[in-house]
C-alpha cells in the first residue's frame, strides 16, 4: 500500500501566471460603495433614510447660515432686511450682531485703543508654546518660553515693567537656592530651599523692590484692571494659565500619590480626592465668596487670580489621576533598571519614568485640558464676563434683545476650533511618539 | 546546552581569570523578610575580586533576592552587606555609589524603550558620572562593538531580538565601568538560539577577569566559567563548591535531587 492518496495527481507548473487586475466590482469606489453602503437590503434602507435625514438638516441649516444678514444695526433692522430680501416666513441668521459686537465678544470691556496688547500677548503665547510643542525647534528657545508668561502678564495688565521682572527674578532666586542647597546637603535640601526661598522673596522682598525700582526708573504702560477683562480673552487667560500650571502640579500630585513617604502620600491623596469630589462650580463660588472671609481684611486678592488658582487645582486633580494611570502602566523593571544604574529618584523620574508615563497619558491629559478650557465658561456664574456672560449682556441691550442662536453659534465655533486643534495636536504627538520608538 | 557543546565551539582563555585576595562583596549574617515570609536566612558569603560565582536552586529559593540585595533593589532587615568597602545602609549616597559601581543585568532586559540603543548606553554615564556626551558615546560604541551590535546603535530596543536586547543590556551596564556584575537569570527569557550569543558575551567578560555573580540554570556555563557554584534552597545556602566537585560529587541530598532533575533528561 502506498502512502499517497489514490486520487493524487502529480503536478508540475510549466509557466508562472502573470499578475492580473481584480474584477471591476471588486476594486476602488465601486467596491467601497457596495461594501459600506449597499451591502444588503437593510443597509440600503438605512443608507437612504440617513441620506434623507442629512438632507433635511442641511437644507435648513445651510441657507440659514449662508443667507444670513450682516449689515444691520439691530435685530429689528435684521428682520426688516430679511423680509425685504427673502419675503415673509424665511428664517435666516442675523450675523449683524457678530459684526456689531465681535470686539466685545473677543475682548470684553478692555480699552478699545489698547486691543493691540492682548493680540500681541496671544502672539507671545504662540511663540512661547512652539518650542514646547514642536521638539524640532532649537532647545535654546525654551528660555523664551520661560519668559513668555511674564511678558504676557505685562502686556495684558500693563503697569510698571518692574513688577513682572522682579517676580520673574524669583525663579532665578529659586534656581540659585537649589544649587546652594544641592552642593551643601544634596537634592532634598536643595528642593526645600528652591521652594521656601523664592516664596520668602516674593512675600517680603519683591514688594519693596518693585516700589524702589519704579520710583528710580518709572517705565511702564497703561494699567488695565481685571474688571475690564472679558470675552474670549478671559477664557483664554484662564484656560491657558490653568493648562500650563495644572500639568506640572498634576504630575507632582501623581508622584506624591505614588510616594512611600507617608505624609506626602496622604496629603496628595486628600488633595486629589477632595478637589475632584466637589463640583467645579462650588470651588468657583468658594473662590469668589468664601475666600474673602478667610483672608485678612484689606487684602486685595484679584478675583481672576482666585479663579485661575481654583481651575488649576481642579484640573490638576484630574491630571494627577491620568498620570497615575500612565505610571501604573510601566513595568516595575523600568524603575529597577534606573535604580540599578545609580540614577537618583529625580533623574530616574525625569529621564526614564515620566517620558514613558506621560506618553501613555497624553490622550487623558489633553482630554482634561479640553474639559478645563470649556469649563472656563462656568465663571459666568460668579460674575466674570466670559463669552457667555457677554452674550447675556449683549442681549440685554434694546438693539439685540431676543437674539440667541447667532451668538451661541459664534461662541461654539470658536471653542470648537480651539478644542479640535488641541485634539488634533494630541493625535499627531501620539503618532509621532509611536513612530519614534516602535 | 551541555558543557561539551560550548567547549567544542569556543576555547576559553583562562589566563586573566584570576581570583585575588581582595574582598569585593562581604555578606555577614544577612536575613530578609517579605512581610512575615522569611525569604533569606542567615546568609554568609564572601566574594573575592575576580570570582565568577554561579547561584542556582529551585524557584522561590531566594537566589534572585540575594543578588538584588547586593545593590539594594531589595532591602535586607538584618546583617551587614559590604560592597567594595562601602557598608550598605539606608544612606542614599552610599546606595547610589554602590549602584554605580555594580552593574546589573535582568531577566527581562529592562532596556528603556523610549531611548535608542546608544542613548540607553550613554544615559547613566552622562547623568550619573557626568561624562561629556561625546566621550560617553565613544565608550558606548566601544562596548556595543564588544557585544557585536554596533550597527544597531540608532535603533530602538523594540526593533531588536531578545538576544540582541540582552547584549545591549550588558553593554549598558559595562558603560558605567562596573567592578562587579550581577546577572539575574539573564538567559531565562530567551529563545534557545539566542542563549548562546548572550552566554558568549558573558564568557568574554569572565575572560577579562570581571567579578561576576550569576543566577542561572545554564549548567554548561557554570561548569566552564564559574570558579564556585552556590546551591540555594528555602532561603539558605545549602551547598557551595568548585564546579567540578559540585556537579560530580554533590554532598547534600537536596543538591543531588536538584541536579538529577535539571541534568537528568
Amino acid at each position: 500500500m502506498s502512502d499517497t492518496h489514490a486520487q493524487t495527481q502529480p503536478f508540475v507548473r510549466g509557466e508562472m501566471l502573470p499578475e492580473s487586475e481584480p474584477p471591476l466590482a471588486e476594486k476602488g469606489a465601486v467596491k467601497w460603495l457596495r461594501e459600506n453602503l449597499f451591502s444588503g437590503w437593510l443597509n440600503i434602507l438605512l443608507t437612504v433614510v440617513s441620506l434623507y435625514v442629512i438632507w433635511v438638516v442641511l437644507s435648513t441649516v445651510v441657507p440659514w447660515t449662508v443667507l444670513g444678514i450682516w449689515d444691520a444695526d439691530s435685530l429689528t433692522g435684521c428682520r426688516e432686511i430679511r423680509d425685504a430680501r427673502y419675503g415673509e416666513g424665511m428664517e435666516v441668521a442675523c450675523w449683524a450682531v457678530i459684526a456689531d459686537r465681535w470686539q466685545q465678544l473677543l475682548f470684553g470691556f478692555y480699552p478699545r485703543d489698547l486691543y493691540a496688547r492682548p493680540v500681541l500677548a496671544l502672539l507671545v503665547f504662540f511663540a512661547g508654546i512652539a518650542p514646547v510643542l514642536f521638539t524640532g525647534l532649537p532647545r535654546k528657545l525654551l528660555w523664551g518660553s520661560l519668559a513668555a508668561p511674564f511678558v504676557m502678564y505685562w502686556l495684558l495688565w500693563g503697569g510698571s515693567i518692574w513688577g513682572p521682572i522682579v517676580v520673574a527674578l524669583g525663579l532665578a532666586v529659586g534656581a540659585l537656592a537649589f544649587q546652594v542647597g544641592n552642593r551643601a546637603q544634596g537634592a532634598l535640601l536643595g528642593g526645600i530651599l528652591a521652594i521656601v526661598v523664592p516664596i520668602l522673596y516674593w512675600l517680603f522682598l519683591a514688594g519693596p523692590l518693585i516700589r524702589a525700582l519704579a520710583s528710580v526708573l518709572p517705565i511702564g504702560i497703561e494699567f488695565v484692571p481685571s474688571d475690564d477683562f472679558g470675552g474670549f480673552m478671559l477664557s483664554f487667560i484662564i484656560g491657558i494659565a490653568g493648562i500650563t500650571l495644572s500639568l506640572p502640579l498634576g504630575i507632582l500630585l501623581a508622584l506624591g500619590r505614588q510616594s512611600d513617604l507617608f505624609i506626602i502620600n496622604k496629603v496628595s491623596v486628600a488633595f486629589i480626592e477632595i478637589i475632584r469630589g466637589v463640583p467645579l462650580i462650588v470651588w468657583l463660588f468658594t473662590a469668589s465668596l468664601l475666600l474673602n472671609y478667610f483672608l485678612p481684611p484689606g487684602t486685595n486678592f484679584d478675583l481672576m487670580l482666585r479663579v485661575i488658582i481654583m481651575v488649576t487645582f481642579f484640573a490638576s486633580a484630574y491630571i494627577a489621576e491620568v498620570v497615575r494611570g500612565g505610571l501604573a502602566a510601566l513595568p516595575k523593571g523600568q524603575y529597577e533598571a534606573g535604580d540599578a544604574l545609580g540614577l537618583d529618584y529625580a533623574k530616574s523620574m525625569r529621564l526614564i519614568i515620566l517620558p514613558q508615563a506621560l506618553k501613555i497619558a497624553i490622550p487623558g491629559i489633553v482630554n482634561t485640558f479640553i474639559g478645563l478650557f470649556k469649563d472656563t465658561t462656568l465663571v459666568v456664574f460668579i460674575g466674570l464676563l466670559d463669552p457667555i456672560g457677554l452674550s447675556n449682556s449683549i442681549r440685554a441691550t434694546t438693539d439685540w434683545n431676543g437674539i440667541y442662536w447667532e451668538l451661541f453659534v459664534f461662541i461654539g465655533i470658536l471653542f470648537f476650533i480651539c478644542c479640535y486643534s488641541m485634539g488634533r495636536y494630541s493625535l499627531a504627538l501620539e503618532r509621532k511618539l509611536t513612530r519614534e520608538n516602535r | 546546552m551541555t558543557a561539551t557543546d560550548i567547549e567544542t565551539e569556543r576555547h576559553i582563555d583562562r589566563s586573566a581569570m584570576t581570583v585575588s585576595d581582595e574582598v569585593a562583596i562581604e555578606i555577614r549574617g544577612m536575613n530578609k523578610w517579605f512581610g512575615s515570609f522569611h525569604v533569606l536566612r542567615d546568609i554568609n558569603l564572601t566574594v573575592y575580586r575576580g570570582e565568577r560565582i554561579v547561584i542556582c536552586g529551585p524557584s522561590g529559593s531566594g537566589k534572585s533576592t540575594l543578588i538584588r540585595c547586593i545593590n539594594r533593589l531589595e532591602e535586607h532587615q538584618q546583617g551587614d552587606i559590604t560592597v567594595d568597602g562601602t557598608l550598605l545602609s539606608s544612606d542614599l549616597k552610599n546606595i547610589d555609589r554602590i549602584r554605580s559601581e555594580v552593574g546589573m543585568v535582568f531577566q527581562h532586559f529592562n532596556l528603556f524603550p523610549h531611548l535608542t540603543i546608544l542613548e540607553n548606553c550613554t544615559l547613566a554615564p552622562i547623568w550619573v558620572r557626568k561624562v561629556p556626551k561625546k566621550e560617553a558615546e565613544a565608550t558606548a560604541m566601544h562596548y556595543l562593538e564588544r557585544v557585536k551590535i554596533p550597527e544597531q546603535a540608532h535603533k530602538y530596543p523594540g526593533q531588536l531580538s531578545g538576544g540582541q536586547q540582552q547584549r545591549v543590556a550588558i553593554a549598558r551596564s559595562l558603560c558605567m565601568n562596573p567592578r562587579i556584575m550581577l546577572f539575574d537569570e539573564p538567559t531565562s527569557a530567551l529563545d534557545p538560539e539566542m542563549i548562546k550569543e548572550v552566554l558568549d558575551t558573558m564568557i568574554g567578560l569572565a575572560e577579562e577577569g570581571m567579578t561576576m555573580l550569576c543566577v542561572t540554570h545554564e549548567m554548561g556555563f557554570a561548569r566552564q566559567v564559574a570558579n564556585r557554584v552556590i546551591f540555594m534552597d528555602q532561603g539558605q545556602i545549602v551547598e557551595q563548591n568548585e564546579p567540578e566537585e559540585f556537579f560530580n560529587n554533590p554532598q547534600s541530598e537536596r543538591t543531588k535531587l536538584f541536579l538529577s532533575q535539571i541534568l537528568g533528561h
